[in-house]
């Protein structure tokens, strides 16, 4: 008769919950990381294309995600930014705080670049808050429970400073001489 | 992938040059830049290692934008010089890059016989059915109905061109969908790619805001494919045939043996190559 395979116990601490700490955590830089690399994109852009109200705003946020981004490197005390995720809990889409590219325009205005870092910011705390309602394990539960609520106050952070720029006027993107005029 | 690697974790942005991108703000070229860094980096390679190629197109400026070896070539010939320097220099990561005019129109020939030859290389194409740089011509991937552009007022009346048919049915060893919107998804995409042997080819769905602004929709159309990868090419081709030009994700990985004919161990003298050449 085969002998059937022993199974062992299962270990007395919870690696499974530990990895998976470390995993989100992962993510959670990258959010930060690429929300920050995403914002210097834009401040670049921005530069060449003659608009540095705008630059300087968002080279600002850059600088406000890099040090997110740097927290959470502090706070698993990690010397270099971590590897890539293998999976992606945003699979298929941006990470939830990069403000979409396609949303940018050459013209915009800084009340615009702030409307594109609410919603960011409004995804990302959308983003820990599903996290904290999830099946993930407890530690990770916790964890974004608390992003959430940093989330919340860099939302209500944003609305204040919309409140002292400039609305923009209706036809802010008129412009006489279009790039896409093609004859 | 034929590079060395390396064991430390390398930052995308030691594949980024200091000079600063001239696409349109909102272009999604910006993030296809970006992944391709990121899967750069997540394959362990230093930019010594990666040689980028590219044509004539607003894409095409990707070579200048990072810190590889990089050649911005003449129209539609990404592919011959890759094709030429991957034989040449098998040791290089050969990447070509372009968009959907440089590649499957002033280059398609080339395409055909890129995958035909199936040499190791990555072939990365930002599709947004459009010439933009020349102002918003239609290209060989534009719906036969699109009106905007004064060129074709009542739009092309012609069927579109199919890339990832054609690279199947011409011998590609790699068909891959991304969409500029997940950068990340794009990266890793790019990093099988990479990866797998032979010649790989991924089309990348990369809005154009200025002249197809319409294209901002995709973000709501494209999704990961629900099927798993195959390397059965009849399946694969049912599969391209019927898909509605939006599912992302590894739509082919076949097993055809790379091209790679014998290099010389010592490289030929100028005069010897004069002389082959002289008539």
């Amino acid at each position: 008769m085969k002998k059937r395979a022993v199974r062992k116990p299962a270990a007395k601490t919870a690696p499974r919950a530990k990895s998976a700490y470390t995993d989100f955590m992962i993510q959670a830089y990258h959010m930060e990381a690429d929300a920050a690399e995403r914002y210097g994109e834009f401040a670049d852009q921005m530069e060449v294309h003659n608009n540095p109200e705008v630059a300087k705003l968002f080279r600002k946020l850059a600088r406000v995600e890099d040090l997110h981004a740097k927290e959470i490197m502090k706070r698993m005390g990690w010397s270099t930014p971590p590897a890539q995720a293998t999976s992606w809990l945003w699979r298929g889409t941006d990470a939830p705080e990069s403000a979409p590219v396609t949303e940018l325009h050459y013209l915009m205005k800084p009340f615009h670049a702030l409307e594109l870092a609410l919603r960011s910011e409004e995804r990302a705390a959308a983003f820990f808050r599903n996290m904290t309602r999830s099946v993930a394990p407890a530690e990770v539960r916790r964890v974004a429970a608390q992003m959430a609520k940093e989330e919340r106050e860099h939302i209500r952070l944003i609305k204040a400073w919309m409140t002292k720029v400039e609305k923009p006027e209706p036809g802010w993107d008129r412009d006489l001489d279009p790039p896409n005029y093609s004859e | 992938m034929s590079a060395q690697t390396q064991s430390v974790a390398i930052a995308p942005q030691l594949f980024k040059s200091d000079v600063k991108p001239v696409w349109c703000p909102g272009c999604g070229d910006y993030t296809v830049l970006s992944s391709i860094t990121k899967a750069l980096a997540s394959l362990g390679l230093r930019p010594e290692n990666v040689a980028v190629v590219s044509g004539i197109g607003c894409s095409s400026r990707i070579p200048a934008y990072t810190t590889c070896y990089g050649f911005h070539g003449v129209h539609g010939r990404a592919l011959p010089t890759a094709t030429g320097l991957k034989i040449a220099r098998p040791e290089l990561t050969v990447i070509a890059a372009g968009g959907d005019g440089d590649g499957y129109s002033i280059g398609g020939n080339h395409f055909l016989h890129a995958c035909r030859r199936n040499v190791d290389l990555t072939y990365i194409v930002m599709d947004n059915r459009v010439y933009g740089m020349t102002k918003g011509q239609p290209s060989p991937t534009t719906e036969p109905d699109w009106e905007s552009s004064k060129l074709s007022p009542h739009g092309t009346g012609l069927r579109e061109f199919h890339p990832l048919v054609i690279a199947l049915a011409s011998g590609a060893n790699f068909i891959a969908r991304a969409f500029s919107g997940d950068p990340n998804g794009t990266a890793d995409l790019i990093a099988q790619a990479v990866r797998h042997p032979g010649f790989s080819f991924i089309e990348v769905l990369s809005p154009c805001v200025t002249f197809r602004p319409e294209q901002r929709a995709w973000k709501e159309a494209a999704r990961p494919a629900p099927v798993a990868p195959t390397d059965d090419p009849a399946r694969a081709a049912r599969r391209l045939m019927t898909d509605d030009g939006f599912n992302i994700g590894v739509l082919y990985a076949g097993h055809r043996k790379p091209f790679h004919p014998p290099v010389a161990k010592e490289p030929k003298r100028v005069a010897e190559l004069e002389r082959e050449f002289a008539l």
